[in-house]
């Protein structure tokens, strides 16, 4: 049973006070310029769903008002972290900093039985940050159903993490793979043409072994717009996961682990092509502010870290794209990835890009700047308030037409192809990764 | 607390869902865009229709529990701020867009549709409406009634009170009303839907409203003019209107906003410029051509030392934005910013300008000023810190005075955010004894067991109105 406020409250309630920047809380004038740009106000038009409640629900626990109680915590897990609420503030209030330390403290004193911490420290500890094991695990639904752990969600009510919603998951979930990009193509890839600099690829957790081709795909859009490419095999997990769920001692580690890589690595930038981690890798500095030994090496990767679009519109030569000769254009649309776009600020130059194509015509879809509902892991917690925004995000999807549905993240691209198998035009639309759209249409075949 | 009888009543108005009165939900109804103020109301209530808002007043006043209308919580002057507790009832749910009637150019709209949706919509259809308050993008067409609120455009198009009317409201006893109509000539008793704009939730709560609409302008061209002098920039504004030229947009920055944008925008401002005007002039192309250029000489006479007129729509953007980043570069410099709207007859700009710097500097706060010179009103913003309580006194008589020298001007403590709680303690130096008096008086004839909004725009006490001493 539910424990009395007063015997979890009060810790909380401390965690809460030494990790919340009250900066950051007092700098939020309550202006309420950040609410439409919020996805669960907008699905729930209540202040509490909002960025300015949600940062005056802080601030009032902090200030004594209230008792942080499960519906605070239910408030504060709502939350995509899409972080759209961010460029919309007059203040530049930091409230993605603010919900992460919010949740850290939270996680200080989760209420989980014994298997859920089991299953989390697996998940977080043991499994993303080890290629080899992640690999093993062949892919996560394999994992999920070889592992027993399906049953015992079941029977324990433990569905947080593994609810019934992964089901329609495994209709879209690639085959994930053993072999990624390095094992594909090794550690150095040269530049087509003349060098214009040496960058390093960032290749991402997941993404190595659900998208590997992806990633191979980025390596060589890379080395055509003139960038030679090294991939250091050391580099880990980017900790945006952990951080999101509040594990931000763990986040950490990995930070530390990533900074001593690609340091070594002797490049220019650090390209991602994952709006999640790329957003991750440009905060380095504020997550590692008070480590002495590696505050520097923070600041150097968050400095560095460039989405893949950008550096080719901004530093790159641009290959000519063509779609193949047809009767009428294809029509081409685009989600962003909300950390691509809010925290890498990067929305721009995906869109130039795709508008390259010849052969192809772009049609911006209605809110395509607003979160798909996939948020990290926020589709598989929150499978409700998820479900809604994904219902609405695909009518606009729809209304476009579209032929390719092309967005810069591996999580948004899973909930694209979910958003289509469930409420759109199955067989007439497709999601990809725009690397891949636009790599496998480079007009004059490379190699 | 709510007895339970009353939250009981109100669930089955509105629903379960419909009414809360969990903490999460207190805490946050207990604020508004105002700096530093904050109280726990005892539920939130969600209305969907004029039935459920009247049968909720019912209820309230038969248990005489107050009640606070909100739209979306933007205004400034600590409207919505239940200080008495109560119900505070949001009107986001009542957001339908009625009917837009082209051949009377009229719209009919529940209040709680936002504003922006709403002018998108009669634009999408060839029509305009003008009021166009910076909050727009988030505020309440039932707040911006509420409060009448003004806009970059008010100087040539008015305020919300010249758009509104007829009105349907909820009185505090549960009665509905019905004011105006679809009508531009109306004079059958005195006009109620005049008296309810502005009214700020104290009256009644408007549940729908007929708005006029006008013809879109068929072009429109920006310029901005710099000036060293600020009495040439206050002339120039005088010129402008005195030649029976009505800019659509007339505004002013002055020189502690000019630098503060600067740092923000790196527009590369001239930062010893005592002021730069922002003038805008819409209507058909030749006469919006002529206008520009006649505006053009009068800055040059009267000693304008740049003048950037855009030639298309990119540069006329950029124009803007030097106006537009003055709030989120004032709101980016201390953690506190205080949004003041004290006005003064559009001849007395420049004065009322200087005199707020020397006000600032006396009491040693930063307060920039920028805002609407056309009709006068102006936004003297104060950047301090909420935690320095020491700072913050010093501010609030920085604004004491500077209200204090506004109506020594001929002007007002407030051109368009409202008395609420904040200035209610001045508003007798601007309207007299007598005017409170018969004000409370119509409060009264409407709201007789104080239950709208209680609190605000009458005081307890008036502040004891200040010699200032400029010697
Ligand atoms: C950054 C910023 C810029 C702003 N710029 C401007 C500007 O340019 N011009 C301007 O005029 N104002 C401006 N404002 C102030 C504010 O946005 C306006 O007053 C706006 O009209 C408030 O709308 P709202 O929906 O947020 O109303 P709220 O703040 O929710 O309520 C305002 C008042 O209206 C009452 N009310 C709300 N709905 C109803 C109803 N249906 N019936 C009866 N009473 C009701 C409330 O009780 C309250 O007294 C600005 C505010 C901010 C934060
Ligand atoms: S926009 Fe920024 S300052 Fe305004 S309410 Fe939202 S977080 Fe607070
Ligand atoms: S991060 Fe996204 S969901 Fe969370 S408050 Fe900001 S806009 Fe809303």
């Amino acid at each position: 049973m539910a424990k009395t406020t007063e015997e979890l409250g009060n810790p909380l309630k401390k965690s809460l006070i030494a990790k919340l920047d009250y900066d950051q809380l007092t700098n939020c004038m309550r202006c309420g310029f950040c609410l439409p740009a919020c996805p669960t106000f907008r699905e729930t038009g209540l202040e509490q769903e909002s960025p300015r409640g949600r940062i005056a629900l802080m601030k009032a626990v902090t200030d004594g008002l209230m008792e942080p109680d499960g519906s605070f915590r239910d408030q504060m897990d709502h939350c995509l972290g899409c972080r759209a609420c961010e460029p919309a503030c007059p203040a530049d209030v930091k409230y993605g900093q603010l919900i992460e330390q919010a949740r850290d403290a939270i996680e200080d004193h989760a209420e989980r039985g014994p298997l859920m911490t089991g299953v989390r420290r697996l998940f977080f500890k043991s499994i993303l940050p080890h290629r080899n094991r992640l690999k093993r695990a062949g892919s996560l639904l394999a994992f999920y159903r070889k592992s027993g752990l399906r049953a015992l969600a079941r029977r324990s009510g433990a569905m947080k993490l593994f609810p019934e919603h992964m089901r329609e998951m495994e209709n879209v979930l690639p085959d994930a793979t053993g072999r990624g990009v390095l094992e594909r193509i090794g550690e150095v890839y040269p530049a087509k043409g003349e060098k214009i600099a040496r960058v390093a690829l960032f290749r991402g957790c997941l993404m190595d072994v659900l998208f590997a081709e992806t990633n191979v795909n980025t390596v060589k859009l890379l080395s055509e717009a003139g960038f030679e490419v090294v991939i250091p095999p050391s580099q880990t997990c980017c900790g945006a996961l952990h951080a999101h769920s509040g594990e931000m001692e763990q986040a950490r580690e990995l930070a530390r682990a990533n900074a001593k890589t690609f340091r070594s690595a002797d490049v220019d930038y650090v390209v991602s092509n994952a709006g999640g981690c790329g957003a991750f890798l440009v905060e380095y500095d504020h997550l590692l502010h008070d480590d002495r030994e590696y505050a520097e090496l923070g600041e150097w990767l968050a400095s560095r870290t460039v989405d893949v679009a950008n550096l080719i519109v901004e530093r790159g030569r641009l290959p000519a794209f063509a779609e193949a000769e047809a009767a009428e254009p294809v029509t081409i649309t685009y989600q962003d990835s909300c950390h691509l776009r809010n925290v890498m600020k990067s929305s721009d130059a995906p869109r130039r890009l795709m508008r390259q194509v010849s052969g192809a015509h772009y049609c911006e879809m209605k809110e395509s700047d607003r979160c798909c509902g996939s948020a990290g892991i926020y589709n598989v917690t929150q499978p409700e308030m998820a479900g809604q925004i994904l219902r609405h995000k695909m009518e606009h999807a729809n209304e476009t037409n579209a032929r390719y549905m092309l967005t810069s993240n591996p999580g948004c691209l899973l909930q694209m192809k979910l958003g289509i198998e469930k409420h759109g035009a199955k067989g007439r639309m497709e999601a990809k990764h725009v690397v891949d759209y636009l790599y496998e249409r480079i007009a004059a075949p490379k190699e | 607390m709510l007895e339970p009888a009353v939250a009981r009543q109100l669930r089955q108005i509105v629903g379960q869902r419909h009414f809360r009165d969990d903490r999460e939900s207190l805490v946050a109804h207990s604020y508004d865009g105002t700096p530093m103020l904050q109280h726990m109301p005892d539920g939130v209530i969600y209305p969907e229709s004029t039935e459920q808002v009247s049968e909720i007043m019912k209820v309230l006043s038969a248990h005489r529990v107050p009640i606070v209308p909100r739209g979306s919580g933007s205004n400034l002057c600590g409207g919505t701020v239940p200080i008495q507790g109560g119900i505070v009832m949001v009107m986001h749910r009542m957001n339908r867009i009625r009917e837009v009637d082209a051949d009377n150019l009229t719209a009919t709209v529940q209040p709680g549709v936002i504003t922006a949706d709403f002018t998108a919509h009669v634009e999408s259809m060839g029509l305009f409406y003008p009021p166009d308050p910076s909050s727009m993008r988030i505020s309440t067409i039932g707040g911006n009634i509420a409060e009448c609120s003004g806009g970059l455009r008010g100087l040539k198009y008015g305020t919300t009170k010249d758009y509104v009317i007829g009105l349907e409201a909820v009185l505090a006893s549960g009665e509905i009303i019905r004011t105006g109509g679809k009508l531009m000539k109306d004079v059958a008793g005195y006009d109620l839907t005049k008296l309810l704009v502005g009214s700020e939730g104290t009256l009644a709560i408007v549940t729908e409203a007929t708005l006029r609409l006008v013809p879109p302008p068929e072009s429109k061209k920006t310029m901005l003019a710099m000036y060293k002098d600020i009495y040439g920039a206050a002339r120039t504004v005088s010129r402008i209107v005195g030649s029976r030229i009505i800019p659509a947009t007339l505004e002013i920055m002055d020189n502690p906003t000019i630098r503060v944008v600067d740092d923000f925008a790196k527009l590369g401002l001239p930062r010893d410029m005592a002021a730069i005007l922002l003038i805008e002039q819409d209507g058909e192309s030749a006469t919006v051509e002529r206008d520009i250029e006649r505006i053009k000489d009068i800055c040059a006479s009267e000693g304008a030392d740049r003048i950037d007129i855009a030639e298309s729509r990119e540069q006329a953007e950029k124009l803007l934005t030097a106006r537009r980043s003055a709030f989120t570069a004032l709101a980016r410099l201390r953690p506190t910013t205080i949004l003041e709207d004290a006005t003064v007859p559009r001849s007395r700009i420049a004065d009322m300008v200087l005199r707020i710097n020397e006000i600032a500097a006396k009491y040693g706060v930063s307060i920039a000023t920028f805002g609407h010179a056309g009709d006068g009103n102006l936004h003297p913003t104060a950047t301090t810190d909420a935690r320095d309580k020491e700072e913050v006194h010093r501010v609030e008589q920085a604004f004491e005075d500077i209200f204090a020298a506004a109506i020594e001007l001929g002007g007002t403590i407030t051109g368009e955010h409202g008395v609420g709680l904040v200035k209610s303690p001045f508003l007798e130096w601007k309207v007299g004894a007598a005017g409170v008096e018969l004000m409370k008086g119509i409060k009264t004839a409407f709201d007789p067991d104080n239950l709208l909004n209680p609190g605000k725009m009458f005081a307890k006490e008036t502040r004891k109105r200040v010699v200032i001493d400029r010697g």
